[in-house]
């Protein structure tokens, strides 16, 4: 305890104290906050704040009774699958009319997000969001989903699932770092530019496999730095830039020590 | 004496004695090389070509090209029990299984790309500075051969894993043959052994890869290497360097040292590279099939702009039927004779400039790229070209890494794929000319320095500080380029000329080529300068100069035809620390 108080005027002091209080907040935010899993199937309540939510942040463009207007779709069977992805990944409230709504910060709290859903679910029956066990990527099989994968989303995503360009300024998103759960929502609802991949398309347990490709290849490249996983493009600029970039400049060396 | 060296006297004489090569190895080390970073280009190249050599050897003990289906049973867990052929799956062994296997396949796809990247440096190098003249102008013929293997060992390379990216590109491949007229469907059957994919190509690929296509780079390497000792090296225009001589340091010590030490920087970069960064893995596109395409399916850069050429080609209208057969312009316009055009005019360009110029001299010094305005810009221009055929066909990426519509991206290249290299052309060959007067400006009126001075009845004047005799030579000594004169149609006596159209040819090229020019300073300009510039000499009299002598060589008549450079350092003046070798 001596050695400590000795050292409480070190200049790291701050810094050490500061990563210290940040490890008790996050350490208390894990242990206390609800996860995904523990919420439960939602109340009258639920669907109530929700409505009210609904009324003040999405009624301008989707309409009041959620029959959407001449921009915005309707969302009365869209499901809560559906409102649980827009919603979570910041996609909606949409930031401006672009050609699509990109994902940015969620501008919810999953409190929200569950109630928003809660409402636009009570309107009619749609997709509901999966069960944390539908998109647990270790009961998925990583080849099987490789195979579903490059023939059902690759010509968009890109191989590896690092995005694509579409038409017209719109694209496919990378799915690096997406949530399991958005994910399979995705599949299930067809956000945007992106078809529906119903149950008759691709069943739970391939969309299960395909999560657990895409968890595959988070794990990173066998053979180093990934160099974003988008081809030979990005191959050719390193080839340019930092392979013959740093040859010439060796041969610079070489050649100016003489003349 | 001791027994090691007693020893290595031994046997080079038992060699010597019984070929003779001590002659050999004796004028070889005598050679001299010039020292400039971009003589280092090629050697790029061709080190580069040696670890390929090394690390695809190493390759081909474990590759089984075979277009055989097994199920494959292993790393990663991606590919584990899929069906794939045999070639692919001993890919994914040799990535996975075999000890320093993955490293080996990354050096040697590195130094693939880095090899094509040398070799169009190196050309470029030779290109802007004119060293594709007489007497080399067949060297470079083999040169822009080599570059053509280098493209086929690097397509045929590529496709031997058999996985899906690579097998679009042989599909791509595939529907370039077939839009050949008349012979194309008999062609594509020829090639893949029946209907696309087959079951042979990738032996055959194979065979190609490792055997035909190394052996030809191999024998032309040699000839190149040949040509070059034969022709001697060119050199930069500079203090005591000819048309007649080399500048430089002997190929022994000096250059085995410095080329030798240059082999193993290049094979550490490469290795470099090929251990930390990840390069075409396979498993992320999956065992060849025909059905899926991905997003971001490109070929590597060098084939890039062949690609580019096909996805700018506008589709709609662009198949005619005629006699019932389908003419696949959409397809022969991009990949054939756009290639067709700039491999062509690359090909050939040696001649026709040597046409333009009537110059059958031979040419040791380089040009300097300001010095040569037009060649500069058609080599600028061509390199646009190339340029925008690689943002085509890097379209998408580029629409989702700079957030732009890719409909955008396509109508704005398929303006600039006529205009860009037009514009880039006049704005280089300006540049150019801007340069040559900033040149001439800098011989006849010297350096700025700053310095203002008044003079007792009022005039202010800068100082200027005249060049030294080594920065004038190297501004003065080339000699310009004049358009070609067409003599009359007709002789005295009113009879037809022979040869009259082909000169009028020749006399237009010619014009195209150096109507717009600014020539060196002479002697005679650069006496008038100073002459009439007193406030000069005061300048370099405070300064503690003396003014320069113009001095003309005893050959020299100022005011011949082909004008004379000017400039003190002359050719007769030893190199510094520096061996020079007469021809």
């Amino acid at each position: 305890m001596k050695a400590i108080a000795a050292r409480r005027n070190h200049r790291f002091a701050p810094v050490v104290l500061l990563a210290l209080a940040l490890l008790v907040t996050g350490g208390l935010y894990a242990a206390f906050a609800p996860s995904a899993s523990s919420a439960q199937t939602p109340s009258a309540s639920d669907v109530e704040i929700g409505s009210r939510l609904f009324q003040a942040n999405c009624a301008t463009c989707h309409g009041p009774d959620a029959a959407g207007r001449a921009e915005a779709p309707s969302l009365i069977g869209v499901g809560a699958a559906s409102v649980d992805f827009q919603v979570a990944t910041g996609r909606m409230p949409m930031q401006m009319n672009s050609p699509q709504a990109p994902a940015k910060p969620p501008q919810f709290d999953d409190e929200q997000v569950r109630q928003l859903a809660a409402y636009v679910a009570s309107l009619a029956p749609g997709p509901a969001i999966p069960t944390a066990e539908q998109v647990d990527p270790e009961l998925g099989d990583a080849a099987n989903g490789m195979v579903l994968f490059r023939t059902n989303c690759a010509m968009c995503h890109g191989a590896a699932g690092k995005g694509g360009a579409l038409t017209e300024g719109k694209y496919a998103p990378t799915l690096e770092g997406v949530e399991p759960r958005h994910i399979y929502e995705a599949m299930t609802t067809g956000p945007q530019s992106m078809p529906v991949f119903n149950d008759a398309n691709l069943n739970p347990e391939e969309k299960r496999d395909i999560i657990a490709f895409l968890a595959e290849q988070e794990r990173g490249a066998a053979g180093g730095a990934e160099l974003g996983s988008i081809g030979p493009v990005a191959e050719g600029l390193w080839a340019w830039v930092v392979g013959i970039g740093l040859l010439i400049a060796c041969a610079v060396w070489i050649g100016a020590k003489s003349s | 004496m001791s027994t090691a060296q007693r020893a290595a006297g031994g046997t080079a004489d038992y060699l010597d004695q019984r070929t003779g090569v001590g002659l050999a190895v004796k004028s070889f080390a005598r050679k001299i090389f010039p020292d400039h970073w971009s003589f280092m280009l090629g050697e790029i190249a061709l080190y580069s070509f040696v670890v390929l050599i090394i690390s695809g050897v190493f390759l081909t003990m474990f590759f089984v090209p075979s277009m055989g289906l097994i199920t494959y049973q292993g790393a990663p867990a991606s590919m584990n029990g899929l069906e794939m052929s045999e070639a692919f799956a001993s890919t994914l062994h040799l990535s996975f299984d075999v000890t320093g296997g993955l490293l080996m396949r990354q050096i040697h796809h590195w130094a693939a790309l880095v090899f094509m990247a040398a070799i169009v440096t190196h050309m470029m190098r030779v290109f802007f500075t004119g060293a594709f003249r007489k007497p080399r102008e067949l060297n470079w013929v083999v040169g822009f051969v080599l570059m053509i293997l280098g493209l086929a060992a690097g397509f045929t390379g590529y496709s031997l894993p058999d996985d899906v990216l690579s097998g679009n590109g042989l599909r791509i491949t595939d529907g370039v043959v077939r839009a050949i007229p008349v012979l194309g469907s008999y062609m594509s059957f020829m090639i893949f052994g029946g209907e696309f994919p087959g079951e042979h190509i990738i032996p055959r690929l194979f065979t190609l890869h490792i055997l035909v296509i190394p052996a030809l780079i191999l024998a032309l390497v040699g000839l190149h290497l040949f040509m070059v000792v034969l022709h001697k090296h060119t050199h930069f225009p500079g203090p005591g360097r000819t048309e007649h001589n080399v500048v430089g340091f002997p190929l022994f010590p000096v250059y085995v040292a410095k080329a030798g030490g240059f082999f193993f920087i290049v094979f550490g970069v490469l290795a470099l590279m090929g251990g930390t960064l990840s390069i075409n893995p396979v498993w992320n596109y999956g065992p060849y099939d025909p059905s899926p395409v991905t997003a971001g399916a490109q070929p590597d850069w060098y084939m890039l702009f062949l690609e580019g050429a096909l996805r700018l080609m506008p589709g709609a209208g662009m198949e005619p039927v005629i006699a019932g057969y389908t003419l696949s312009l959409n397809v022969i316009i991009p990949a054939m004779i756009i290639p067709g055009i700039l491999f062509t005019a690359l090909a050939l360009y040696p001649f026709i400039e040597a046409f333009a110029t009537g110059d059958k001299r031979e040419h040791h010094l380089l040009d300097r790229p300001r010095n040569v305005p037009t060649r500069t810009a058609v080599g600028v221009a061509i390199l646009t070209a190339f340029f925008v055929l690689i943002l085509a066909g890097s379209n998408d990426i580029i629409a989702t890494h700079f957030a732009l519509s890719l409909n955008d991206i396509s109508r704005f290249l398929r303006v600039m794929i006529f205009v860009a290299p037009i514009l880039a052309f006049w704005i280089t060959k300006r540049i150019c000319l801007g340069l040559q007067r900033k040149d001439r400006e800098l011989v006849l009126h010297g350096h700025e320095t700053g310095r203002i001075v008044r003079f007792s009845h009022g005039e202010y004047i800068e100082v200027h500080k005249p060049l030294d005799e080594y920065e004038r030579w190297l501004r003065v000594q080339h000699v310009p380029q004049r358009p070609l004169e067409l003599l009359p149609a007709e002789d005295e006596r009113g009879v037809r000329r022979k040869g009259y159209r082909r000169d009028a040819v020749r006399a237009r090229v010619s014009r195209f080529f150096f109507e717009d020019r600014v020539e060196p300073v002479t002697p005679m300009e650069l006496a008038a300068a100073h002459s009439h510039g007193d406030h000069d000499a005061i300048g370099s009299t405070t300064e503690g100069h003396q003014t320069p002598e113009i001095s003309s060589g005893p050959e020299r008549q100022v005011g011949q035809q082909v004008a004379e450079p000017a400039g003190g350092a002359s050719g007769s003046r030893p190199g510094r620390s520096a061996d020079a070798q007469d021809h």
